[in-house]
């Protein structure tokens, strides 16, 4: 009777753990199919011509060109603006922090912040950036709300980073006599340089496929020009994506599954770098 | 820089500090405040334009109109229609993540060996990776298709397909947060259980799962109100059309899609279509406020129990 009941369980758990694959394999087998189901869609599109076309109405002779460059211009300025405050707000809360109400207060914002739906922060960025500060639909609009949108995930990637550095060395530099600020600079920040890095890479990288901000401020859909400067008007890849991907013929969707596959790549890169700087900084503290 | 200056020291043991020190400090401070200036920004700018708002709306018609279509000759401006949307589509993905996400943490932090945790948790984290205008697609041109082979009657556009797929993308913060929280229950617990004589499944369902009870309540409320702002999937594959109804299988929009679509329409500044979207855009921020409000007390009660 004993053995039965213990069979039973038994039997009960293989089933459940069972149960708790298939959870887990459903998600992921769905992922990769569409990821397949993209790359076979997309990749006879993808040749030098499509990387260097403008967009047009021919989906044959269409291209990323503007799109690939108002990315990258686009990241390029949300990682300079969104970087310094993050990490400056970072250093705040983890190195001078004293349990104060304005660092709570600070804190427990950007858990907030956090939350708040990306779509938002294009009504914040069209308000603000683009009617009120007159930068009208300029890179710098873009890139000063993808900043906003970031600065959360780059704050609590930073502070992870500091978090590393032991106790003891900051106590030692503060035992010789260093001042807090020359402690952080000379110590901490070095230290803690590779493990930022890697956060900033993931988290700003995020930015990238960020749509609905950007269509929120008025991103460009058709844009027969390369941005010059901060105050171009632009485009960026995934408003490519999101404007082949809106039309009813299949060649465009074709054009959408290839510009995806670029974005994606473009994504993976980024990932991977961050992977081998997270590798080294492991090997060089162990 | 020069820093070996102001190393003066006041009184024996005590340092004053030094001028450059409390100038960096502030501007570090001043790096944290622009995080609560967004805050404040945001809430400013869709209370002025939600109050603009309703000096033409009568609070009335918003809630209680059932019809939304401020876009047309003859406007009604109930926000019923993109609320049931919003609550449709994020209940389909809460349906679908939900066990799933659950599911998996348990087994990723009870049964599953080290090995395979170490290699199956970067790949569902990796679900989150994906950028929401690539999910968009896969809604629209891969499961759509896929279901209308399932599903009769089966629109192009619903909201069934961008729903499971939003459960897809939220799978990853139900399973990661729900994994922490079950990983951080005390070992002891665990063996006073066995000890008890239970079995390794009812240890689970009877003692770790009620331990890590609000670490697994605050990952779905954040999943939930992730899902409620999710935007681009909705905008591709829901279908843009403002309806109240309970059925996954026809065009909806949502309050997110609302705001794109009108966005995208180049619609000008002062005018009452431009003052539409931050009203939605208020009740958006309204609703997953609460959501993280919630949440936030979750894991704070969650923390004081680890």
């Amino acid at each position: 009777m004993k053995r039965h009941v213990r069979k039973w369980s038994r039997r009960k758990e293989t089933l459940f753990i069972g149960l708790c694959i298939v959870s887990l394999a459903v998600p992921l087998c769905l992922l990769f199919a569409m990821l397949i189901d993209v790359a076979l869609d997309g990749i006879s599109r993808i040749d030098w011509q499509f990387l260097t076309s403008y967009p047009s109405r021919r989906a044959s002779s269409a291209g990323i060109l503007p799109g690939l460059v108002g990315s990258a211009f686009l990241i390029v300025l949300t990682a300079v603006i969104s970087l310094p405050m993050g990490v400056g707000a970072a250093i705040y809360l983890e190195e001078y922090g004293e349990r104060g109400r304005l660092a709570n207060l600070i804190e427990v914002n950007i858990a907030n912040l956090a939350g708040v739906p990306s779509v938002i922060y294009g009504l914040l960025g069209l308000e603000i950036f683009v009617r009120f500060a007159g930068l009208d639909r300029s890179l710098l609009a873009g890139a000063l709300t993808l900043s906003l949108l970031v600065l959360p995930v780059v704050i609590m990637a930073t502070r992870e980073a500091l978090r590393v550095v032991p106790k003891t060395l900051r106590e030692a530099a503060l035992a010789l006599g260093a001042t807090r600020w020359q402690m952080v600079w000379r110590v901490v920040l070095p230290m803690a340089v590779p493990g930022i890095m890697t956060g900033a890479i993931l988290s700003i990288s995020r930015a990238l496929g960020e749509t609905a901000p950007l269509v929120v401020i008025g991103a460009l859909t058709y844009v027969s020009f390369l941005p010059q400067d901060p105050m171009s008007a632009f485009t960026a890849l995934p408003i490519q994506i999101f404007n082949w991907v809106s039309r009813p013929q299949a060649a465009f969707l074709e054009n959408a599954a290839a510009a995806i596959l670029v974005l994606l790549v473009v994504l993976l890169l980024a990932n991977v770098v961050a992977i081998v700087i997270r590798n080294r900084y492991q090997k060089r503290i162990g | 820089m020069n820093l070996g200056l102001g190393l003066t020291r006041k009184l024996a043991g005590r340092r004053a500090t030094p001028p450059v020190e409390s100038i960096i400090r502030l501007f570090l401070l001043g790096f944290g405040v622009i995080s609560v200036i967004t805050t404040v920004g945001i809430i400013y700018v869709l209370a002025a334009e939600t109050f603009l708002f309703f000096s033409d709306v009568s609070l009335a018609d918003f809630l209680f109109d059932t019809e939304w279509t401020p876009l047309f000759a003859d406007k009604h401006f109930g926000i019923w229609p993109l609320l049931g949307g919003t609550f449709l589509s994020s209940f389909i993905a809460a349906l679908f993540a939900l066990p799933l996400g659950l599911l998996g943490a348990i087994y990723l932090s009870e049964f599953a060996p080290e090995r395979i945790r170490k290699i199956v948790k970067p790949m569902v984290e990796l679900l989150a990776g994906i950028p929401t205008v690539v999910y968009g697609y896969f809604a629209l041109v891969f499961l759509t298709p896929a279901l209308q082979n399932v599903v009769p009657d089966l629109s192009g556009f619903n909201a069934l397909s961008p729903g499971i797929i939003i459960g897809i993308m939220i799978i990853p913060t139900i399973a990661s947060l729900s994994e922490d929280a079950i990983y951080a229950v005390p070992v002891n617990l665990r063996e006073g259980a066995y000890a008890l004589g239970a079995s390794r499944l009812s240890t689970v369902f009877h003692v770790v799962l009620p331990a890590a009870r609000s670490g697994i309540l605050a990952s779905v409320t954040l999943a939930v109100s992730r899902a409620i702002g999710e935007t681009m999937v909705v905008a591709i594959a829901a279908g843009q059309q403002p309806r109240l109804t309970l059925d996954p299988r026809v065009p909806i929009e949502t309050m997110t899609a609302y705001i794109v679509k009108v966005s995208m329409g180049d619609t000008p500044t002062g005018t009452l279509e431009y003052r539409t979207i931050f009203a939605v855009g208020a009740t958006l921020f309204l609703l997953t406020l609460v959501m993280n409000v919630i949440t936030q007390r979750f894991a704070r009660k969650y923390r004081g129990v680890v």
